[in-house]
């Protein structure tokens, strides 16, 4: 039998398909006391509307895999950073197509100059790339366009 | 008569104080949703929805807590959908409408403020309202920068939208002394550790918004003195607001026992 870890790490995000909720680094905490499993989640944004997928997605694995009383909390604090993504599941997004995020910023001042940012396309890896739009598909990602290849791609935004 | 314990005042004032804080996003994401379809290019209608979506998730957080704070059996969607205008405590601020700069230098002027108290919200006493400072002031400090980089291409653009750039920063400019006026429940929150007094933001708002007027080109001046009373902290709303909450509710209150 796997256990309750075991079963939640394989759950993956109902909108990045590609990444578990362990390699994205949502899935916070599992422990089992008194026959109730207890799931820790963090949302990527606040108002990120799949956390409530994530709820029923867990607690559907689980049952599947003999864990029929399961409980799923939210946690805020510590918030999420995509500095939290694992290397294979960055690797992963890559695979995808899509470009995994850089180091997340640190709080500053306000920066009104052109952004540029070193975004690599996921396809061919070329480096000529530019951003058509800040805000994506998903709150957690932005949309991008390959000069060299043509294609456009996403990039997970960092936070 | 009925002598409260200060916990109970305590609980009482964390809950009023929680509504004002909810009130403000949920407000100002509802304003923000109105450009859905309506929005310049479609990139900055994704973006807007965006924007509006954090806030609403700020909003959802916080009246949540003041839900249970409250301890009267009010969930998130009860205290959204099912109460009148004079009940609502966010700034009026918030409820202003108009053209895409004066939603822009709106949005500035919110997110620049918002960020400044909770930036000091992140060391609240209380760890729930601490939780969720955190997490915002993340999503707030984008906010912000995505509203000054539109307040600099407007203002330093063409004749036309540097000409309704300047009435938008004017009119906001006016407003937004609202913004610094401090309830007596955001003072006593303030004072015990738990809130934070809107007052302190000034230096911070008036740092960014002199930054942001010598790049977008606008004539600045000093925000004005706050109001002494009489704002929407009170319950004292602009006549825009039944109308607002008019949309907002028109769905739940029709089909109350709904559910989704």
């Amino acid at each position: 039998m796997v256990t309750a870890r075991q079963a939640a790490e394989t759950v993956t995000d109902p909108e990045l398909p590609v990444l578990t909720l362990a390699e994205l680094g949502v899935l916070r905490d599992v422990r089992e006391s008194d026959g109730v499993v207890v799931v820790s989640i963090t949302p990527t944004y606040t108002g990120c509307p799949a956390i409530e997928a994530m709820r029923d997605d867990l607690r559907a694995r689980l049952r599947e895999e003999g864990y029929p009383r399961v409980e799923v909390r939210t946690v805020l604090d510590p918030p999420w950073t995509t500095d939290w993504i694992s290397a294979a599941g960055r690797e992963k997004l890559r695979a995808a197509g899509i470009a995994p995020p850089g180091a997340a910023p640190r709080p500053g001042t306000i920066d009104l100059g052109p952004i540029r940012r070193a975004v690599r396309c996921p396809r061919c890896d070329s480096a000529d790339t530019v951003e058509l739009s800040p805000f994506g598909s998903t709150a957690c990602k932005a949309l991008h366009r390959c000069r060299h290849c043509l294609e456009p791609f996403e990039r997970v935004k960092e936070i | 008569m009925t002598s409260l314990t200060s916990e109970s005042v305590e609980s009482a004032d964390l809950a009023a104080y929680c509504l004002m804080l909810g009130d403000d996003a949920l407000i100002m994401s509802h304003r923000l949703q109105e450009w859905c379809a309506r929005a310049p290019e479609i990139e900055e209608e994704v973006a807007l929805a965006n924007i509006a979506l954090d806030l609403l998730g700020q909003a959802r957080l916080l009246l949540t807590r003041a839900g249970e704070a409250e301890g009267a059996g009010r969930d998130e969607d009860r205290l959204a959908f099912f109460r009148e205008a004079a009940e609502f405590r966010n700034v009026r601020f918030t409820e202003t409408t108009g053209d895409f700069a004066v939603t822009m230098t709106g949005l500035l002027v919110f997110a620049t403020w918002r960020l400044a108290v909770f930036g000091g919200l992140t060391r609240s006493r209380d760890a729930g309202l601490a939780a969720v400072a955190k997490k915002a002031v993340k999503e707030l400090a984008y906010h912000r920068d995505h509203a000054a980089q539109w307040v600099v291409r407007l203002g330093d653009g063409t004749d036309v939208s540097h000409r309704r750039a300047q009435l938008a920063w004017d009119s906001a400019l006016g407003d937004a002394a609202e913004l610094l006026h401090a309830h007596p429940v955001e003072l006593r929150m303030a004072a015990a550790g738990i809130g934070v007094d809107p007052a302190t933001a000034r230096p911070e708002l008036e740092q960014v918004l002199a930054q942001v007027a010598a790049a977008a080109t606008l004539r600045h001046r000093p925000l004005p003195e706050p109001p002494r009373g009489g704002t929407g902290r009170y319950g004292e709303h602009s006549a825009a607001m039944p109308a607002l909450l008019g949309e907002l509710q028109s769905v739940a209150r029709a089909h109350p026992e709904a559910t989704w």
